[in-house]
C-alpha cells in the first residue's frame, strides 16, 4: 500500500482514534495559537459589524455600486461563498453514496465549513438591498398587502435554493454529529461538558436499533442533499443567465457554475485542512491519500471550468452577435483585463501543476495552489459580474466600478466571521467524525493487510 | 448635576442635534461637495444661526385665521391652475405659463401665445423654479454687513434723494442689467427729469459684443429660419442660447421633419471653435479658431459677392468656403448668415453684407429698433462709469441686478472703484460679491414674486405677474427705484398700473385682465424696422498661428447668475457632458501635442494673468484653441455657487472680452476629477442612432429599419395583450432634437428628481430620468455629432419586470412600465437587466427632505422618493391620470394632445411626441408610421414603446462625404 492509498494510519485503534480526536475538544487547556487566531478573526468580525452598521445608517451608496454596475462586490462575494459552501455537501453526501472511504476524515470539517460559508453568503443578498429591512418581502408569506413574491424572478428561486441548502446542510451536519457528541458526553471531564454534550446527543445510547435507524436516516439525508449540490449553484447561475446582459445570458452557466463551486469548495477545504492538520497533528487521519484525492478533484473540476471559459469565448465568436463579441473582447482587453488574465492564470494555468505527483505530494505547494484557486474563483465572479455590467448595450451608459473601503471591509469581515466560527467549531466539536474513523479501524481489522479495499 | 446630563442638554440645543433627531438617515451632510474645513465650519455655523433666526420670523399671521367659508372661484385643492407671466433674462422676456398648486408655483411651461415661446421654453426658464425656492437667496436688507430693514433703506434713500435734488443728480448713477420693461424705463425717465445730471448705465457680461459698432446703432436682429433653405452660422449658437433660441429651434426643425419620403430639408453650416448645441445639428461643421473666423467671414463675403478668391484661410477651409458660397448664391433670398453676437464687428458686418448681397434682408433677416432702449451696454460706457467712480465723481450708485464685482472685465478694477462710492445700494437675488462691496444690499424679488413687465426680442410685451408673495422680503426693481422718488412706498403693482393705465386705450380693466391672462399685451406697436447701411468690412489680417483663449458663457449656469441653481449645475453640458465644473476645453490633437489628457490641471497664462484649470478634451474642437466658460469660481452667492470651478472672468479684459491669441499652457502635474455623465464617445458601430444623407433617404426611406430589422412579432414566449383603450407611446425625432437639455430640467422639475452632487456624479449615480446621449462618430477632429434623448422605453416585453423578485415594477394595461416605490426593496436587478440603463437608484437619501423652502416647489402629484428605491421615467403618469379622470367623468376617451409629458411640452424642436398608439389618428401614431421610425435595440425583442425617427442630414454634394 503506497502513501497515496492510506486513509488512516495503521497504528490507530478504536481507543486512540476516539482519544486523539476527542481530546482536542475536551481538554481544558487553551493553546496560545488558538487564542491568537480566534482573537484576530473576532476583531475582523467586529469590523464586519461596523461596516454593516454604517451601511444601515447611510445606505448602499457607501459601496462602489452605481448605474450601470448596480451589483458589485456583494454579489461577487455571495457567489464566491456559496461556491465554497459546495464542498461540504458534495463530500458528505455524494462521496458517501459513492462509498469513497477517504471522505471520512474530512467530511465533518467540510460540512461545518459549508454551513459557515453559506451563512456568510446569505448575508450579502440581504445587505446589498436598498432597503434591507424589507428583505422578508422576498419570502412567500400571507400578508395584508395580498402580495406574493414575483415567481418569474430568479432571485426568488435563489431564496428557496439557498435557504433549502442551508437547512438541509444544517440537519445533515447535526445528524452526523450525534454519535460523536454522545462519545464526548461519555468522556466529558466536567459537568458543563456533560450537560451540554448530553443535551446535544439527544439521548444517544449506541444501541443496535439506534445504529440501524441512524444509518438509514443518514443515507436518506445524503440522498436528499445530493440534488442540492447541483441545484444551488444552478439556481445561483440563473441569477445571471436569465438576464439579457451579454456575458450573463449564457446556457452554459449552470454546469459551469456547479463545477466552479466544487472547484472552489475543495480548494477552500484544502486551504483550511492543511494548516489544521499540522497544528493538531492529525497526520494519522488526514493522510496523503486525502490530499491527493482532493488535488485530483480540483484538477478535474478545474478542467470543467476551463472548458466553460473556452465555450464562453467560442460562443461569443460563433454567435456572431455584436454585443457578445464585444463583451468577450472587452473582458480580455478592456479596462478590467488584468482581472480576466489573472483569473485564467489562477484557475487554469497554475492548477495544471496538479497533474504532477510531486506537486500533490508537497503539502506546502498544494496549499499554495489551493489558495491560488480561491483567489481565482473570486476573480471569476468579479469578472462575470462587473465586466458584463460595466459595458453593455448603449455606450452612453458605460462606466467603471471600483470597490470602496466599505466593500472591502464587508468582504474581509465575512472572512473573519467565517474563521471565527471555524475556530469555535474546532474547539467545541470534533472536527473529524469519530464514529466514522472507528468504522475505518473496524474495516481495517476485518480486512487482511495487503488486500486492497474497494 | 452629573456632567453627562449637562453635555446632552448642551447638545440638545444645537441645530446639529435637532437635525440628528429629525433625520431618518443621519450624517447626510457628509455628501456635500467639499471637505469640511475651518471656513466651512464657520459658514455652516453662520448659516445655522441665520436659520435659527429665521424660525423666529416664520410668517405667522397675526390675525385670526379662518378656513374658506366660500371657496375662491376655480380653486380646488389637488388641482393646479396656470398663470401666464414672463421670465426676463438680460432684459428680454420669455413668455411662460406657471403651474400653481394651492398658491405655490410648481412647474414652468412655455406660453403658446408668446412668439418667443410657442409653448416651449429653454433650460433657464425651467430651472428658474428652483431659483425661486432656493434657500440660499438673500433674505433681508443688509446695511454694511448688518441685518437691516426695508424701511431703514427707504429713510436712508430719502436723505440721499435730498442731496441729489440739490446737485441735480450729478453724483447719482444707476447701473442695471439690460432693461426692456416699459414701466421701468418710464420710471427711469421720470427720475432723469428729477435728476437731470443722473446717468444710467447698462451692463451684461454676456453681451459685450460689437454689434452696435458694426451697425452704427443698436438694433435687434430678427431671423426667420422658416424661410431659410441654407443657413450659415458664424459661431452663433442660435438654437440653444439667446432670447429667440426657442423660436429658432422650432423654425429650424420644422424644416427638417421629412414627414413624407419626398420631402426636402434645410441645410446648416456651422463654423465655430468649440462644438455647441447648434454645431451638433449642422450638416457641415467646420472647426476653426475663433480668431480665424473673421478671415473666413470676409472671404465668404467676397466669394458670395463674386469677389476674389478666398485667401488667408486655414488649410481645408477654402474648399468648404467656395462650396458654401455657391450654395448661398443658389439660394438668394432663401438663405441666411448668422454671426454670433460675441463675434467682432467685422464678422457682424460680413454676415450683414452677405445677407444684403443675397437679398435676404427682409426675407430671412430683419432689423428693428431695440426693445431695450439702453441696449446691452458697451465696454466704453462701463469704462466711463468706472473712471468716474475712481475719480470720486460718483456719490451714489444704485446697482439693479447683475454682479459686476464678479463679472466686470478684470482690468477695470470695478471692485476697487466701488469702494470709492459714498453710497452704494444693490438689488440682488443673492448676497454675492457685489453685495459684499455695496453699502446697502436689498433682496430682489424673483420674477415669480414680482409685478413687472418686459418685452421679447421682437417687441412682444408681456406683463409679469406674481405667483406667490415674496418668500423673503424681496423687492422689485420698480420699488427699488421708487425709493428715490417722493412716493417711495409705492408697490410695483401700483407703479405698473399707473404706467399701463395711460398706455392702454379703451376699457383698461378688461384689457389688463386679458393681458394678464394671455401673457401678452395685445395691440402693442411692434418696433419699427430699421435699415442699416452696409458697413465697410475692415480688412481682416491673417491672424498669427498659436494658441488662442476663447470665453463663452456656460451653457447651463450662463454668466454665473445661475451658479447656485443645483439643477443647472448638475445638468450635463450638451457636448462635454460635464457637470459641476468648467474646464479648459481643447481638441484631441492640441491635447496630444501638449501632452495633456482629461483631468490634468494646467496653468493657463494669458496676458500676464494665470489660472489653474482642469483640461477636458472635446472631439471636434478646433486645434490650437482653448475655450473656457464663465460663471464658475464664485466666491460668494450661495452654498452651491461657491467652491466649484475656476473664475474665467479673471482673464477677461475690456479690449478682448471674448478672448484672443497669446495663451500659454503649462502642465502642473496635478489632477482634478471632472464629473462627466458620459465617458464613452463612440457608438462602437452599433445601430443606436441611425443616420443617412438625404439622397439615401429618398432612395430608401426605410433605411433605419433595413439597417437592423426588428425580430418578427411572433417571436416571443410571452402572451400578447389586447389593449382596448389606451396604449401609450412616444416618438422622438432625431432630426428635431437640438440637444438643448430643456427636457432634462423639465423632467427634473415635474418629477421631483433630486440632485446628487458632484461626488455622486463621479460615482455614476446621477438621477436624471431623461438624458441626452451624445455620440461622436468618425474622425476625432471633424466628428459627426449625434444627440439621442434616452429615457425609459416602456418596453412591451420589459426585461426589468421579469427579474424583480417583489413585483415592484409591473406593466399596466395601458402599456406603461410602472415603478411601485412602496414595494421596491432595492435589489437593482431591474437596472442590470435594462439594456437602456435608464433606471435610477437612490443609493443614498438624495431627495432633500430637510430644506423647508423646497417643500413648496415639489409637484404634489409625484412621490418624493426615499433611500434605497429604484426610480425611472413614468411617461408622466400623473399627467396621464389627471386627464383620464377628467375624461372618465365625461364618459369619453382622453383626446390626443389633451396633455403632454413634461419633456414633450418643453421641447423647442417638438422632437418628442407622446400619445395613444391605439388611436391610428393620434399624432404619435402618425409619426410612428413614418418611414424613418425604428426602435433602439429592438433586436433584443424588448418592443420599446418609445421609438425614434432616424436622423437624416443634408450634406452639400459638392463637399461629398465630408459631412459635418
Amino acid at each position: 500500500m503506497t502513501d497515496e492509498e492510506i486513509v488512516l494510519a495503521p497504528e490507530q485503534t478504536y481507543t486512540t482514534a476516539t482519544k486523539d480526536i476527542g481530546e482536542i475538544v475536551l481538554t481544558g487547556k487553551i493553546r496560545f495559537g488558538w487564542v491568537f487566531g480566534f482573537a484576530v478573526s473576532f476583531l475582523i468580525t467586529m469590523a464586519l459589524f461596523t461596516a454593516i452598521g454604517y451601511l444601515f445608517l447611510r445606505g448602499i451608496g457607501i459601496w462602489g455600486v452605481n448605474v450601470p454596475i448596480a451589483w458589485g462586490l456583494a454579489i461577487v462575494n455571495f457567489v464566491w461563498w456559496i461556491g465554497i459552501g459546495h464542498a461540504g455537501t458534495l463530500i458528505s453526501a455524494i462521496l458517501l453514496l459513492l462509498k469513497q472511504d477517504w471522505r471520512t476524515s474530512i467530511n465533518r470539517f467540510a460540512e461545518a465549513m459549508t454551513l459557515f460559508a453559506v451563512a456568510c453568503a446569505g448575508m450579502f443578498p440581504i445587505l446589498h438591498l436598498g432597503r434591507p429591512w424589507l428583505f422578508y418581502w422576498l419570502l412567500p408569506y400571507p400578508n395584508t398587502m395580498y402580495l406574493w413574491p414575483q415567481p418569474r424572478s430568479p432571485l426568488i428561486w435563489d431564496v428557496f435554493a439557498v435557504s433549502t441548502y442551508l437547512t438541509v446542510s444544517l440537519v445533515f451536519w447535526y445528524v452526523g454529529l450525534i454519535p460523536d457528541v454522545a462519545s464526548l458526553r461519555d468522556r466529558a471531564k466536567n459537568r458543563a461538558q456533560k450537560i451540554i454534550y448530553g443535551v446535544l446527543a439527544l439521548g444517544w445510547r449506541g444501541s443496535t436499533h439506534h445504529w440501524a435507524r441512524y444509518e438509514m436516516a443518514y443515507l436518506l439525508l445524503a440522498g436528499l442533499a445530493t440534488p442540492l449540490v447541483v441545484s444551488v449553484h444552478t439556481v445561483v447561475s440563473f441569477d445571471f443567465s436569465i438576464a439579457i446582459l451579454p456575458g450573463w445570458h449564457t446556457t452554459i452557466f449552470p454546469p459551469y457554475f456547479v463545477a466552479g463551486a466544487i472547484y472552489s469548495g475543495f480548494a477552500m477545504v484544502l486551504s483550511l485542512m492543511i494548516p489544521l492538520r499540522r497544528y493538531y497533528h492529525l497526520y494519522d487521519f488526514i493522510t496523503a491519500r486525502h490530499l491527493h484525492a482532493m488535488g485530483k478533484v480540483m484538477l478535474a473540476t478545474g478542467l470543467i471550468v476551463a472548458y466553460g471559459y473556452a465555450m464562453e469565448t467560442f460562443m461569443a465568436w460563433y454567435s456572431a452577435n455584436t454585443y457578445e463579441g464585444f463583451m468577450m473582447k472587452n473582458r480580455m482587453t478592456g479596462p478590467y483585463w488584468p482581472f480576466y488574465w489573472a483569473l485564467i492564470a489562477c484557475n487554469i494555468v497554475i492548477p495544471q501543476s496538479l497533474w504532477s505527483y510531486r506537486v500533490r505530494n508537497n503539502v506546502f505547494v498544494l496549499w499554495v495552489v489551493a489558495m491560488v484557486v480561491n483567489v481565482g474563483m473570486w476573480l471569476e465572479r468579479f469578472v462575470i459580474v462587473i465586466t458584463s455590467l460595466h459595458r453593455d448595450f448603449l455606450p452612453s451608459s458605460w462606466d467603471m466600478y471600483w470597490p470602496t473601503v466599505w466593500d472591502w471591509t464587508t468582504f474581509i469581515g465575512t472572512i473573519g466571521f467565517f474563521l471565527a466560527c471555524l475556530f469555535l467549531f474546532v474547539r467545541v466539536l470534533p472536527m473529524i467524525s469519530i464514529f466514522e474513523v472507528r468504522e475505518l479501524v473496524h474495516h481495517r481489522i476485518r480486512t487482511p493487510v495487503g488486500s486492497s479495499h474497494d | 448635576m452629573p456632567r453627562f446630563w449637562k453635555s446632552v442638554d448642551h447638545l440638545e440645543g444645537t441645530p446639529a442635534f435637532e437635525r440628528f433627531v429629525e433625520d431618518e438617515f443621519p450624517s447626510r451632510s457628509e455628501e456635500w461637495l467639499k471637505p469640511v474645513n475651518r471656513r466651512e465650519v464657520l459658514r455652516l455655523m453662520s448659516a445655522s444661526f441665520a436659520l435659527a433666526g429665521l424660525t423666529a420670523c416664520t410668517r405667522q399671521p397675526t390675525e385670526t385665521i379662518v378656513p374658506y367659508v366660500r371657496q375662491p372661484e376655480q380653486f380646488t385643492p389637488g388641482k393646479s391652475l396656470f398663470f401666464a407671466t414672463a421670465m426676463p433674462m438680460s432684459g428680454y422676456a420669455k413668455g411662460v405659463l406657471v403651474e400653481s398648486h394651492l398658491g405655490r408655483p410648481t412647474k414652468i411651461e412655455g406660453n403658446p401665445q408668446h412668439p418667443m415661446s410657442m409653448g416651449a421654453t429653454d433650460v433657464f426658464a425651467q430651472a428658474s423654479l428652483l431659483g425661486l425656492y432656493d434657500p440660499d437667496r438673500s433674505h433681508t436688507v443688509i446695511y454694511n454687513g448688518q441685518i437691516s430693514a426695508w424701511v431703514k433703506f427707504l429713510s436712508a434713500m430719502a436723505l440721499i434723494r435730498e442731496q441729489h435734488i440739490a446737485d441735480r443728480g450729478r453724483g447719482l448713477r444707476i447701473l442695471s442689467e439690460p432693461v426692456s420693461s416699459p414701466a421701468l424705463i418710464w420710471q427711469l425717465s421720470e427720475l432723469q427729469k428729477q435728476f437731470p445730471e443722473m446717468r444710467w448705465n447698462v451692463y451684461d457680461p454676456t453681451e459685450l459684443g460689437e454689434r452696435a459698432t458694426a451697425f452704427g446703432q443698436p438694433v435687434e436682429v430678427l431671423y426667420d429660419l422658416s424661410k431659410a433653405d441654407v443657413i450659415v452660422s458664424l459661431d452663433a449658437d442660435f438654437l440653444a442660447s439667446g432670447p429667440a433660441s426657442v423660436r429658432h429651434a422650432r423654425e429650424f426643425t420644422d424644416r427638417r421633419r421629412l414627414a413624407s419620403a419626398s420631402d426636402g430639408m434645410n441645410r446648416l453650416y456651422v463654423v465655430e471653435p468649440s462644438p455647441s448645441s447648434t454645431g451638433g445639428c449642422a450638416d457641415h461643421r467646420i472647426a476653426m479658431r475663433a480668431v480665424d473666423i473673421p478671415g473666413f467671414a470676409s472671404a465668404l463675403s467676397q466669394a458670395v459677392s463674386g469677389g476674389g478668391a478666398p485667401s488667408n484661410l486655414p488649410a481645408g477651409a477654402d474648399r468648404a468656403l467656395s462650396a458654401i458660397a455657391r450654395d448661398l448664391q443658389a439660394h438668394r433670398g432663401r438663405s441666411l448668415v448668422i454671426a454670433g453676437h460675441h463675434m467682432p464687428a467685422s464678422v457682424q458686418a460680413a454676415a450683414h453684407a452677405i445677407n444684403v448681397a443675397l437679398g435676404n434682408v427682409g426675407q430671412t433677416v430683419s432689423y428693428t429698433q431695440p426693445v431695450r432702449p439702453g441696449g446691452s451696454g458697451t465696454i466704453e460706457s462701463l469704462w466711463s462709469l468706472v473712471n468716474e467712480m475712481k475719480a470720486g465723481n460718483v456719490q451714489t450708485l444704485l446697482i439693479l441686478g447683475g454682479n459686476p464685482v464678479f463679472d466686470a472685465p478684470s482690468d477695470m478694477g470695478f471692485r476697487d472703484a466701488l469702494k470709492n462710492i459714498k453710497n452704494s445700494a444693490r438689488l440682488g437675488l443673492y448676497q454675492d460679491e457685489t453685495s459684499e462691496y455695496s453699502h446697502w444690499h436689498v433682496p430682489a424679488a424673483h420674477y415669480l414674486e414680482s409685478w413687472s413687465d418686459a418685452r421679447a426680442v421682437d417687441g412682444t410685451t408681456s406683463l409679469i405677474q406674481p405667483l406667490i408673495e415674496p418668500l423673503y422680503d424681496g423687492h422689485t426693481a420698480h420699488e427699488f427705484l421708487a425709493s428715490l422718488t417722493d412716493r417711495p412706498d409705492r408697490s410695483s403693482y401700483d407703479i405698473l398700473r399707473e404706467y399701463w393705465e395711460t398706455r392702454i386705450t379703451g376699457d383698461f380693466e378688461a384689457q389688463w385682465r386679458t393681458a394678464l391672462h394671455d401673457g401678452v399685451v395685445a395691440n402693442q406697436v411692434k418696433p419699427s424696422t430699421v435699415t442699416v447701411t452696409p458697413p465697410q468690412i475692415p480688412a481682416a489680417n491673417r491672424p498669427e498661428s498659436g494658441l488662442e483663449l476663447v470665453f463663452r458663457p456656460d451653457p447651463s449656469i450662463w454668466d454665473g447668475r445661475f451658479a447656485n441653481n443645483a439643477w443647472l449645475q448638475e445638468l450635463p453640458r450638451p457636448l462635454t457632458k460635464l457637470t459641476w465644473d468648467n474646464a479648459a476645453l481643447m481638441s484631441p490633437r492640441t491635447a496630444q501635442r501638449l501632452g495633456l489628457k482629461n483631468d490634468d490641471v494646467v496653468e493657463l497664462h494669458y496676458r500676464e494673468r494665470s489660472i489653474a484649470a482642469p483640461v477636458w478634451v472635446v472631439p471636434g474642437h478646433a486645434d490650437d484653441s482653448v475655450l473656457v466658460h464663465f460663471g464658475y469660481g464664485r466666491r460668494k452667492g450661495g452654498q452651491i455657487a461657491t467652491g466649484t470651478g475656476f473664475d474665467a472672468y479673471a482673464f477677461r479684459t475690456s479690449d478682448q472680452p471674448w478672448g484672443g491669441l497669446g495663451l500659454e499652457i503649462k502642465k502642473t502635474g496635478r489632477r482634478y476629477a471632472l464629473a462627466s455623465t458620459q465617458d464613452h464617445h463612440s457608438m462602437e458601430g452599433r445601430p443606436i442612432v441611425r443616420t443617412a444623407a438625404i439622397e439615401e433617404f429618398h432612395k430608401d426611406p426605410q433605411f433605419a429599419i433595413h439597417e437592423e430589422p426588428p425580430p418578427p412579432p411572433a417571436l416571443t414566449l410571452y402572451p400578447e395583450f389586447q389593449r382596448t383603450t389606451y396604449a401609450w407611446g412616444m416618438a422622438i425625432d432625431h432630426n428635431a432634437c437640438v440637444g438643448c437639455n430643456a427636457c432634462v430640467v423639465a423632467c427634473q422639475a415635474e418629477n421631483n428628481i433630486p440632485v446628487v452632487g458632484k461626488k455622486e456624479v463621479l460615482n455614476a449615480r446621477e438621477m436624471h430620468w431623461i438624458r441626452i446621449d451624445r455620440y461622436f462618430e468618425g474622425n476625432v477632429s471633424q466628428p459627426r455629432i449625434y444627440y439621442q434623448p434616452m429615457l425609459c422605453q416602456h418596453c412591451e416585453k420589459a426585461p426589468c419586470e421579469v427579474v424583480c423578485p417583489v413585483a415592484a415594477t409591473v406593466h399596466s394595461d395601458e402599456g406603461l412600465n410602472e415603478m411601485v416605490y412602496n414595494r421596491c426593496v432595492g435589489t437593482r436587478y431591474c437596472s442590470n437587466n435594462c439594456p437602456y440603463k435608464v433606471r435610477r437608484f437612490n443609493f443614498f437619501l438624495y431627495s432633500d427632505w430637510y430644506s423647508k423652502s423646497l417643500y413648496g416647489m415639489r409637484n404634489p402629484d409625484v412621490t418624493v422618493r426615499s433611500r434605497g428605491v429604484m426610480e425611472k421615467c413614468t411617461y408622466c403618469v400623473q399627467r396621464i391620470q389627471e386627464v383620464k379622470i377628467e375624461a372618465d367623468k365625461e364618459g369619453r376617451l382622453a383626446n390626443d394632445g389633451e396633455f403632454q409629458t413634461a419633456c414633450e411640452q418643453v421641447c423647442p424642436g417638438k422632437a418628442i411626441v407622446f400619445g395613444n398608439i391605439n388611436d391610428p389618428n393620434s399624432r404619435v401614431s402618425k409619426i410612428k408610421a413614418q418611414p424613418r421610425n425604428y426602435g433602439v435595440l429592438a433586436d433584443l425583442n424588448t418592443r420599446p414603446r418609445t421609438t425614434y425617427l432616424a436622423r437624416v442630414t443634408n450634406p452639400n454634394p459638392e463637399l461629398g462625404g465630408e459631412q459635418s
